[in-house]
């Protein structure tokens, strides 16, 4: 695929460990131009990207709160106003922790009811496809992608649930293969099995599960790379 | 002599604190029976560079910000201060 055209930032905190990952299914798979952003580094204007990926790992070592330091880097800040702005924002897993932490995204994620680092596959349902993020997916897809992550169990007062549900922006939820959303698919104790959620203008989207690690046949799944594709599509389209 | 903050942060009541419930279940099953509940928080001390302008009243303040936008997160936690 040639997207060179389209360019990506990667942030990177120290502690990130998807950014590789993520860096090559960008460049390697999907053909786009990425890059890294160091979380010191003075971009101020983001403008010049098409979209921002937050990759996953346990960025400053998961000290205060999951993505708490992260959230309050420089680098953060021009986040912040690049998504003010209208600009895609993709959290993974520690990235949708980092996202909530900034305010980006509303709630919360405290730790798996299992009180265990859960790592397996899952099953998410798709229940919003006009986002940049799902809409090269038709409604009520089911993915397959893995989690990893200690903290993912995602938690919100009811007026934020409310308004999530109210504004389409539970993006997925974890689900069985059949598409059920029952409590034995909820692998870490999220309300209402919430696994990715938006903002209201749905520019900036959290999920815990690894799109980035399931992007390509020998990794076991392909799914993941529907959120890329739709990325693309929308900029392409846009 | 300058002055220290000591921030308690503990979860608010009303959400579940799975650290807290192992570490009752492990107690329980030491032998304490007594033991009703556990709560699992942090404590954190700030060792602030100098007097504020404004005395001990102003150190507060800004130990309640410092604990509000970075050290606890409001939305699951509280926070006690106190400056010595």
């Amino acid at each position: 695929m040639n997207n060179k055209k389209i360019k990506a930032g990667i942030t990177v905190f120290p502690g990130s460990n998807c950014d590789a990952d993520v860096y090559r299914v960008l460049n390697d798979v999907f053909g786009i131009s990425a890059s890294f952003i160091w979380h010191k580094d003075k971009i101020k204007d983001l403008g010049g990207y098409d979209f921002i990926v937050i990759p996953g790992g346990f960025s400053y070592g998961d000290y205060l709160r999951s993505g708490a330091l992260a959230a309050r880097s420089p680098v953060m800040e021009y986040v912040k106003d690049y998504a003010s702005k209208g600009g895609i924002v993709l959290g993974i897993c520690n990235g949708f922790q980092i996202l909530l932490e900034a305010g980006l995204l509303s709630g919360v994620m405290l730790t798996n009811n299992s009180l265990k680092f859960e790592c397996q596959d899952v099953y998410l349902k798709t229940l919003n496809t006009e986002t940049p993020f799902t809409c090269a997916l038709k409604k009520d897809s089911l993915l397959k992608m893995p989690i990893a992550h200690h903290d993912g169990n995602y938690f919100a007062e009811k007026k934020i649930i409310e308004r999530l549900n109210d504004k389409n922006a539970v993006i997925f939820k974890y689900c069985d293969e059949n598409g059920g959303i029952t409590e034995l698919s909820n692998p870490n104790g999220s309300m209402h099995n919430i696994a990715g959620i938006s903002n209201e203008n749905a520019n900036v989207m959290g999920l815990m599960p690894h799109p980035e690690r399931s992007s390509e046949k020998i990794l076991g799944s392909e799914d993941g790379g529907y959120i890329f594709q739709s990325i693309i599509k929308y900029i392409k389209e846009k | 002599m300058n002055k220290k903050a000591f921030i308690k942060i503990m979860l608010k009541d009303e959400v579940l604190d799975p650290q807290g419930k192992a570490v009752l279940s492990v107690l329980k099953s030491s032998g304490f029976d007594n033991v009703k509940d556990v709560r699992v928080g942090k404590y954190i001390e700030v060792d602030f560079a100098g007097e504020a302008k404004g005395g001990h009243a102003s150190l507060k303040e800004e130990a309640e910000k410092i604990s509000e936008k970075i050290l606890s997160n409001p939305l699951i936690e509280e926070f006690i201060i106190e400056i010595k």
